[in-house]
């Protein structure tokens, strides 16, 4: 068993830093032709890059002047952001629903339906698969032909992939209302409508690859490898966890985590990174910092995260190697965080002006730097004596929405607030509703994590002392669950503001959508290409 | 970086490496080890039971995966023995949870071990105990004038029941409470290594 153990052990590391080692020295020998000036190639050729947002009355562009789409791409692109809107608001009332229960557990209990059991998951499989995945992708189908300078590819058969992506996750969290489910965190939809779920998938990730193959630059930007591989990654992921009948026991548990991390590793952040590396510098007209580090932020991510699932079993029925390995790997993570960070933060806080003046680069910038906190709190977390007292608490629940809310949504709103006026050729009616939507989430998110991150963490010091009651530990919650319900309401009513928004700036866009040049036209132009 | 196709291949033998190691090699390690001899397959009922805890989203707030006295109280809480891989060979879905908003269940039957205690609890959780968080499930039992033969009647106190009707349990309700009587996990531990031992400094860890 001990030869198991430090075999493993040693192989996994020593296999990772020899391939974070062979990275470094073919960049630095160019073995891998990575240089600043690729980190150009978002940019209009020929042209001196400028600042480019049209909420902004300084932007060199404006929305009013951006080539007409495709109407079949533009219906796409609608689709998935109007779709994933609908499941963020339906998502967050789920949510609130389940974080009021938790301090009024008489509200709402008069069904199973109702319970705060399915409530919860609920609001889990509608943000995390319906509003993060469609808006990602949707922002990925921007951002790929973008980079590429080509049109995107297979259109129709994106959509027919958004559609049933809908379809089978109404059904799914539809079966988790009614009780059925597969019962594991993070994997619940009924195997049977994930089948939906895994064709829809590969409907959306088969055109963005064939685009990439009919691209007209020679070099892949950063956005680029962070969208192929995840795209390559979450069906491997979902299907290999998903194969009913081969899994039990604690077993089942490596598996369940080993894909839960993932997801959240391997997918959501592979979106909203690479959106973030795209938009950041796109908006502000200058190039990342450090081109060359984002390689090595690329590839650590991959050798890193994709071992890091196991910190969910510290303590648990598993062997103590496999843990001991995602606890060094969620350390290691702090390597492609800090090169991802040195590359993002440099460029949106030395342009203090930037996030001021556009309220998209706002959004993103400021999701951006919860990338880097949370990765630096998840990693602390996975340390055996901090982990002790954060298991099992709240205080999991409040860095989980650091990491998929105030990082990947943040992101995601603000590349949506970027692209929609392009989309329909309107600006956006009302840029103070763009800022309320944005306090309105940021003030809720603060008031949501910090009062998690303090109440969990006392919740874990009371349950770790044998001189307290369990239900110490479970009463001195209520004050802190209660402020999270504000929070959380707070977020829920940006959200509605969001969707405000949208409805507006569609309305406005009807009489342009139906004009004959635009019902008509025929290539997906674009500003920059 | 400018091809994808090997970018692709990479990033998927990168990811087959972590599966290898994060499920494989456990796998290969946890399949096939025998079930404790004081664990039993569970009945019928039990298993009808456990459907409806998988169902209601109980492992959401409640974990069954005790830690090691070295780690923490849990033991002294009446939660049970650190558990090991061979505690779960009859479970699918695992159910081990990663929140403590609840107690820990994996030693339930043992520790609170009367049907109507549970039974009442289930029906509301502050008739026994006043600052409760937990949900109430009413939908799991019936309320009626007077119980006919063959009911099981929940001693639920007068302050609690619906217009002073009788409180009886649906069979829902009576899986549910004989899975949780079935988890007691008082006979001697198997498989002492294949858990995670690492708070265990003394026993130098494996």
């Amino acid at each position: 068993m001990n030869i198991t153990i430090g075999t493993l052990l040693a192989f996994s590391f020593v296999a990772s830093m020899s391939a974070m080692l062979a990275l470094i020295w073919a960049i630095s020998s160019k073995q891998l032709h990575v240089t600043q000036e690729d980190a150009k190639v978002i940019f209009e050729e020929g042209k001196e890059p400028s600042f480019d947002d049209s909420t902004s009355s300084r932007s060199s562009s404006s929305a009013l002047e951006a080539p007409a789409l495709e109407r079949r791409y533009r219906f796409l692109l609608l689709f998935m952001f109007g779709s994933a809107a609908f499941w963020l608001v339906f998502g967050s009332f789920f949510g609130l629903i389940a974080s009021l229960k938790l301090h009024l557990p008489e509200f709402l209990v008069s069904q199973d339906v109702l319970t705060f059991g399915r409530m919860r998951t609920m609001h889990l499989n509608s943000v995390a698969y319906g509003f993060l995945s469609l808006s990602g992708v949707g922002v990925a189908y921007w951002v790929v032909p973008a980079i590429f300078k080509t049109e995107a590819r297979l259109v129709k058969l994106a959509l027919v992939g958004a559609i049933l992506w809908n379809v089978s996750l109404f059904l799914g969290v539809g079966a988790i209302a009614h009780g059925w489910t597969d019962g594991l965190e993070w994997l619940e939809i009924p195997w049977q409508i994930d089948i939906g779920l895994a064709i829809a998938g590969a409907l959306l990730a088969i055109p963005l690859v064939v685009t990439v193959r009919h691209r007209h630059v020679h070099h892949i930007y950063v956005s680029g490898w962070y969208y192929l591989a995840g795209l390559m990654w979450f069906p491997v992921l979902f299907l290999l966890a998903n194969v009913p009948g081969i899994h039990h026991g604690a077993q089942q548990a490596t598996t369940n985590w080993w894909f839960a991390h993932n997801v959240l590793g391997l997918w959501l952040t592979p979106l909203g990174l690479g959106a973030a590396y795209y938009f950041l510098p796109k908006i502000i007209g200058k190039p990342i910092y450090s081109y060359r580090l984002s390689l090595i932020g690329f590839w650590a991510l991959a050798l890193f995260y994709s071992q890091v699932g196991m910190h969910h079993l510290i303590g648990g029925p598993v062997p103590t190697w496999v843990v001991s390995l995602s606890v060094v790997q969620s350390v290691m993570m702090i390597v492609p965080v800090i090169a991802v960070a040195i590359n993002q933060h440099v460029l949106s806080l030395g342009n203090p002006w930037a996030l001021k003046e556009s309220l998209p680069f706002r959004f993103i910038a400021v999701g951006a730097i919860m990338y880097t906190l949370a990765s630096v709190q998840g990693s602390m977390e996975a340390i055996r004596a901090i982990n002790t007292i954060t298991h099992f608490t709240h205080y999991t629940v409040g860095h989980a929405h650091m990491g998929a809310y105030a990082f990947v949504a943040w992101v995601l709103f603000g590349a949506m607030y970027y692209i929609l006026p392009r989309v329909v050729g309107q600006e956006w009616p009302s840029r103070g509703g763009i800022a309320l939507h944005f306090w309105l989430v940021f003030i809720g998110f603060v008031i949501y994590f910090v009062a998690l991150t303090i109440g969990g963490w006392l919740q874990g010091l009371a349950m770790l002392d044998p001189a307290r009651s369990f239900l110490e530990s479970m009463e001195l919650m209520k004050p802190y669950l209660t402020a999270r319900s504000i929070g959380g309401g707070l977020m829920t009513f940006g959200h509605l503001v969001f969707v405000y928004n949208f409805i507006q700036l569609w309305r406005r866009s009807r009489s342009y959508l139906n004009s004959p040049s635009v019902a008509n036209a025929t290539t997906v132009g674009r500003a920059e290409s | 970086m400018n091809r994808a196709l090997p970018l692709i291949v990479v990033a998927l033998m990168i990811l087959g490496f972590a599966t290898l190691l994060l499920v494989g090699v456990p796998a290969a390690q946890i399949w096939g080890i025998e079930a404790p001899a004081g664990l039993k397959p569970y009945t019928a009922s039990e298993q009808r039971g456990r459907d409806i805890y998988v169902s209601e989203g109980c492992v959401y707030c409640h974990t069954q995966q005790p830690r090691s006295p070295s780690q923490g109280p849990d033991g002294l809480r009446g939660w049970g023995r650190p558990s090991t891989a061979a505690d779960y060979v009859y479970d699918a879905p695992h159910q081990l949870g990663t929140m403590r908003t609840g107690p820990d269940l994996f030693n339930v039957g043992a520790r609170l071990p009367s049907q109507g205690w549970q039974l009442t609890h289930l029906f509301d959780p502050r008739a026994i105990t006043p600052q409760s968080i937990m949900p109430s499930y009413p939908y799991l039992f019936e309320f009626k004038d007077r119980a006919e033969a063959g009911d099981v009647v929940v001693p639920v106190p007068a302050d609690f029941r619906p217009d002073g009707k009788t409180v009886v349990a649906k069979r829902e309700a009576l899986d549910l409470v004989s899975y949780l009587l079935s988890l007691d996990h008082t006979y001697p531990v198997s498989h002492p290594e294949l858990r995670d031992n690492g708070f265990d400094h003394e026993e130098g860890g494996s």
